[in-house]
């Protein structure tokens, strides 16, 4: 198994800074470097780093790419100018969640799509067989390199000017070019940025010289949960259509797209069962796939760095997806008292 | 601070990673140094009952960090005399001293010929050379 594992281009930066590596997607990432709860806290208090360079980036262009990607994808891609970046969903004809990715508007005709690297090679063939006449899909992923520096000092630590959420632009780090994204998966402010897969290594070392602390791919899990991002595989799949996951606003259910007959019902008739995030009433960490009392189950957990509890999210049936709710969760057959919360888990407030 | 890596000589070993110090009828237990480093910080320790017995090679509670939970293997079959309520308040305790103030558990053994099974502190650092 091991030899058939891809690596980014940043490989031997994080087996020299001392990465513990694992599989993940096809891909031998850096779980943690110094551990999963001190990089999680670099994140909230000042600024971390993530390679995401085993991400899918597909380009979308020609004078048709703007009315496939409509057709395609649930959120309303003609809002987008140039510069934009929007969080959409892939859905198949069921409703079920094919991917989630960000889109990203470069200029007419011209779209970019950061998709999860698990699905890949299954959203590049299922735009490549749909892609029409006037429009070429293509997988540009082993181009480019693709790093996330997320936390409230991320952008003073780069020298970067803030600008809006879901914008992007292109810039330059130490007279590397990057197209700089406002846009990330840890509820923190920051970018994600992008360069030729060559300048990735010289664009890691920058950014680290700048102070930022490399983090694994467990803190970007545990963040993300905090915030209650969802996890394609975990959250949302193929399977779970979006009103009940709660996605229902990346969703213009006024337009066409795959499954948006099932969505529109799914919201008129009210979700059977809802994705919603809680937290542990006793000591136990939840985990994907426990059982929650009523038919449910835990889709991600784990133990949140900052509230020092154990969190999660998970499908129940309505009756139990108000907030407050208290669940019954099956931890390896002891079951421990949950109550439901209200998004994000975790907020900076607090 | 997470401890140095280390397999004290008056401890005996479990191949699971689990160390017992031997006091006359009873035995501290607890997980090695190899254990925590290979979960990270710990986060939940699932401890025994009090006056509950475990048995020899089998799990007797769990210990979980952010990423995973680990059963935890009795090296020594006995009566649970005493639970580590600091681990089960802090169970990063665990991680920063994995001998001392991260015990486990206390028992009274109940078959003091099961020492002879197990590991000396030589041997269990050829099992962990093998991991």
């Amino acid at each position: 198994m091991e030899a058939t594992l891809l690596r980014t281009p940043l490989y031997a930066r994080h087996v020299e800074l001392g990465a513990r590596m694992v599989p993940f997607a096809g891909y031998e990432m850096p779980v943690q470097y110094e551990g999963v709860i001190p990089e999680h806290k670099a994140v909230r208090a000042d600024a971390g780093a993530f390679d995401v360079s085993h991400m899918g980036e597909i380009h979308v262009d020609g004078p048709t790419a703007q009315a496939f990607l409509q057709s395609v994808l649930s959120n309303d891609v003609d809002k987008l100018s140039d510069g934009d970046a929007q969080y959409t969903l892939l859905t198949n004809e069921t409703g079920g969640i094919i991917d989630d990715l960000i889109a990203y508007r470069l200029g007419h005709g011209q779209f970019y799509l950061v998709v999860n690297a698990s699905n890949r090679a299954a959203v590049y063939a299922w735009l490549k067989e749909r892609e029409p006449r006037g429009c070429e899909v293509r997988d540009a992923s082993d181009e480019y390199g693709l790093v996330a520096v997320q936390g409230p000092r991320a952008l003073e630590r780069l020298g970067l000017r803030d600008a809006p959420a879901f914008t992007h632009a292109m810039g330059e780090l130490d007279a590397i070019e990057v197209m700089v994204a406002r846009t990330g998966y840890t509820g923190e402010q920051g970018v994600e940025l992008c360069c030729a897969e060559d300048d990735a290594v010289a664009l890691w070392d920058a950014i680290l010289e700048r102070g930022v602390t490399p983090c694994g791919l467990g803190a970007r899990d545990t963040l993300r949960l905090e915030v209650c991002y969802p996890l394609h595989g975990n959250d949302i799949t193929s399977e779970t259509d979006a009103i009940s996951a709660g996605l229902g606003w990346a969703c213009a259910l006024d337009t066409d797209f795959p499954g948006v007959e099932v969505l529109r019902r799914v919201k008129e008739q009210g979700p059977i069962r809802k994705l919603v995030p809680f937290v542990m009433e006793e000591r136990a960490v939840p985990r994907q796939g426990m059982p929650i009392d009523g038919g449910g189950e835990v889709t991600s957990g784990t133990h949140s760095p900052m509230l020092d509890v154990g969190i999660g999210m998970g499908y129940v049936a309505r009756e139990f997806a108000q907030s407050d709710s208290e669940l019954v969760i099956d931890v390896r057959g002891k079951p421990r008292r949950a109550r439901v919360v209200k998004k994000p888990i975790y907020r900076k407030e607090q | 601070m997470p401890a140095a890596e280390t397999y004290p000589d008056d401890l005996r070993y479990h191949p699971e990673h689990d160390w017992a110090r031997v006091e006359g009828d009873e035995a501290i237990l607890g997980v090695t140094w190899f254990a925590q480093d290979s979960l990270g910080e710990l986060v939940h320790y699932e401890a025994p009952a009090t006056g509950s017995t475990v048995a020899k090679d089998e799990s007797y509670g769990e210990v979980e960090s952010v990423k995973a939970v680990s059963d935890i293997v009795a090296p020594l079959s006995g009566e649970v005399l005493a639970v580590n309520e600091k681990v089960v308040a802090a169970p990063e305790t665990v991680n920063d001293d994995p001998y001392g103030e991260g015990w486990l558990i206390r028992i009274r053994m109940s078959d003091a010929g099961e020492l002879d099974s197990l590991l000396d502190a030589e041997a269990y650092r050829a099992v962990v050379a093998e991991s």
